[in-house]
């Protein structure tokens, strides 16, 4: 399993020893239900990479689905045995004491079909040929994540999530849930996201999505049989994104103008901005599959529950009946809080029970990924009132029979000081 | 914080913006202003509470009179208690109006004692008759004795119901009683109920000079 840090850009979580969930597995699920996809075609079978966290109580009540974003994964909190470096990439919201408690919630993180962590994705072989999907892997949509994420908490046992919970295209799926499986969740967590991409949205991710398919080592998506990798497009397409995940007054306040050794009138990276953008893109393209990038720029694009509806937000919102959190952030020029505000107004218009906090901070879209005292605060108060809204059991060990607790449950590190 | 909201002790500076209040976020003076807005608000009616604080009136009203809503505040520490307090609340600033809502959208729009922070006025009771059938508005009169006296005296009030000095207020727009009636009247705004407290009690009599609270119930 590659080492990568958060979703999106910033500093890679540092594990808060003293209350996090741990040491954890990461664990496979195979289904042999074929799924129907968006696109037309059929999945007869694939794997799901998942995590869990905390015990499901007896009541199979307190399970709270976290989805991921763009270029993370179903390691959502704690560290491998075999690798402590390689920390969760919410590792600040999700532990013992944490916003989203583990010793009261049954947590679980999973890897989307189509990614490149485990789950069954461009990489994988495909059994129809004995070799790699690349570029015949189908386009997926993130009606298609759900539909298998649901495979999976059917597995699990969990007929209805506690929450579903998600940021940016996390939230999209949050937002999914809540639309079509509306009596499978009793609260959506909505955080950083949008109702659909925006126009300037669609284009950064079609430079990202040009970026690699342009490059000569990209062999129309089968790089894999030529045994190259397209590094320069996953480069670029990296770089490009990053820049949208942070904001102006973060960039200035972090790098400004300052210079590694000064100007001496050549191309190699002479600010500090361009050195921090291409050692992120060359970290990402060691860990990452182009093919998968494609994909779930793809699926970014394209999701727009509205569009099914006319355009009418409101109407397409209408089955959803859980209650909804909805959060953004104030620099978040990728997905702003104006967009966040589109999903209020049609939820206040279907009159659901949705609240909603605009966080101040300065660090743009990763804002979602980073401490914020405020954020953290209503999400935990969300989870209390979940709590205290009943349907939320104690934890009974060894109920949750059909999923073995992951490894941090009997770590010592998972207990929490009295 | 509420801007009517005493503090421990009158006259002492609000809480430095951005830093938690030390008190809990309040909605209104008392709850004595709650009964009667309870009284007011049908069994089960949509409510949209604007500067909800911590969501306390909004609760009382859930659980009172069945009604369901939304608090609008911009406030994080109310927020942040209205989440605690288990209502939805919506964090906005109101003085950029209630866009997000459609017309008679709420049997019943409420105005706790923030009238008299409001930079437009005019605007937001446009907006509240807009989205509301119905409007409660709540304000410190500043035709109670206490003040006049204190103007008489030649000093700007404070008392209890203002707290603030001259120079740390947020109260940009005090009025009295007989001001809001005319306000109304000159928009051609039905008051359907008027109530004017004093120490949590009605006041029958004078009560522009005696009252320390209005609460106003109009519509279009």
């Amino acid at each position: 399993m590659p080492s990568f840090s958060a979703t999106t850009g910033g500093a890679a979580p540092v594990a808060d020893v003293d209350r996090s969930v741990g040491p954890v597995v990461s664990r496979t699920a195979h289904f042999d239900v074929p799924l129907a996809l968006a696109c037309g075609r059929t999945l007869p079978q694939y794997d799901l990479a998942y995590e869990t966290y905390g015990e499901l109580d007896a009541a199979r009540s307190n399970a709270v689905l976290v989805c991921h974003a763009l270029n993370a994964s179903h390691h959502v909190a704690g560290w491998y045995a075999d690798d402590p470096g390689n920390v969760g990439w919410w590792d600040n919201m999700v532990g013992p004491g944490k916003p989203l408690d583990t010793d009261r919630y049954f947590v679980v993180g999973v890897n989307n079909l189509g990614s490149c962590f485990g789950s069954t994705g461009p990489l994988s072989i495909d059994p129809a040929t004995g070799v790699p999907f690349g570029s015949s892997f189908p386009l997926i949509t993130v009606e298609d994540w759900v539909d298998a994420q649901a495979q999976l908490a059917d597995l699990l046992g969990i007929a209805q999530w506690a929450a579903v919970m998600g940021g940016s295209l996390g939230g999209m799926q949050a937002l999914d849930w809540a639309i079509r499986y509306p009596a499978r969740i009793r609260n959506a967590l909505v955080i950083a996201a949008a109702p659909n991409l925006s126009a300037e949205n669609i284009a950064f991710n079609e430079i990202a999505r040009q970026a690699i398919m342009t490059d000569p080592d990209f062999h129309d998506g089968n790089f894999q049989a030529h045994g190259v990798k397209p590094r320069r497009g996953l480069r670029v397409a990296r770089m490009i994104g990053h820049i949208t995940y942070l904001s102006d007054e973060q960039m200035d306040a972090k790098f400004g103008r300052q210079l590694r050794e000064g100007i001496h009138f050549s191309f190699a990276p002479e600010f500090q901005i361009e050195s921090y953008l291409r050692y992120q893109g060359e970290k990402f393209a060691e860990y990452y599959d182009a093919n998968t990038y494609l994909r779930i720029t793809k699926a970014l694009d394209y999701f727009d529950p509205a569009m099914r509806e006319g355009g009418d937000l409101a109407r397409a919102l209408a089955p959803a009946t859980c209650k909804l959190l909805v959060i953004s952030f104030t620099t978040d020029w990728r997905f702003p809080a104006s967009r966040s505000r589109e999903i209020i107004k049609a939820l206040v218009r279907r009159q659901r029970d949705v609240s909603y906090a605009e966080i101040a901070a300065p660090h743009g879209h990763d804002a979602f990924l980073l401490d914020n005292p405020q954020y953290h605060a209503v999400v935990r108060a969300w989870f209390d009132r979940i709590a205290a809204d009943g349907g939320v059991g104690g934890a009974t060990p060894g109920v949750g029979g059909a999923t073995p607790g992951a490894e941090g449950d009997v770590s010592p590190r998972n207990a929490r000081p009295a | 914080m509420k801007p009517g909201v005493a503090p421990p002790t009158p006259g002492v500076a609000p809480p430095t913006p951005g830093v938690a209040p030390p008190t809990p976020v309040g909605n209104g003076v008392a709850r004595a202003d709650y009964a009667t807005i309870g009284r007011w608000v049908a069994d089960g009616a949509r409510v949209l509470d604007l500067g909800c604080g911590d969501g306390a009136l909004l609760q009382f009203l859930v659980s009172e009179r069945h009604a369901s809503g939304y608090g609008i505040e911009i406030d994080d520490a109310g927020v942040l208690a209205s989440v605690r307090n288990g209502v939805n609340v919506l964090q906005s600033d109101l003085e950029r109006g209630l866009a997000g809502f459609d017309d008679a959208a709420f049997d019943v729009v409420l105005l706790s004692q923030t009238l008299q922070a409001m930079r437009r006025i005019e605007a937001i009771v446009a907006e509240m008759l807009r989205v509301g059938r119905e409007a409660i508005v709540t304000f410190p009169n500043f035709g109670h004795w206490s003040h006049r006296l204190q103007v008489l005296r030649g000093r700007m009030p404070v008392s209890s119901s203002l707290p603030y000095q001259w120079f740390d207020t947020p109260n940009i727009h005090l009025c009295t009683v007989a001001d809001f009636d005319a306000f109304l009247a000159e928009r051609g705004h039905r008051v359907l109920d008027r109530v004017v407290l004093t120490g949590g009690r009605p006041v029958a009599f004078a009560p522009n000079l005696m009252g320390e609270l209005a609460i106003y119930r109009f519509r279009r």
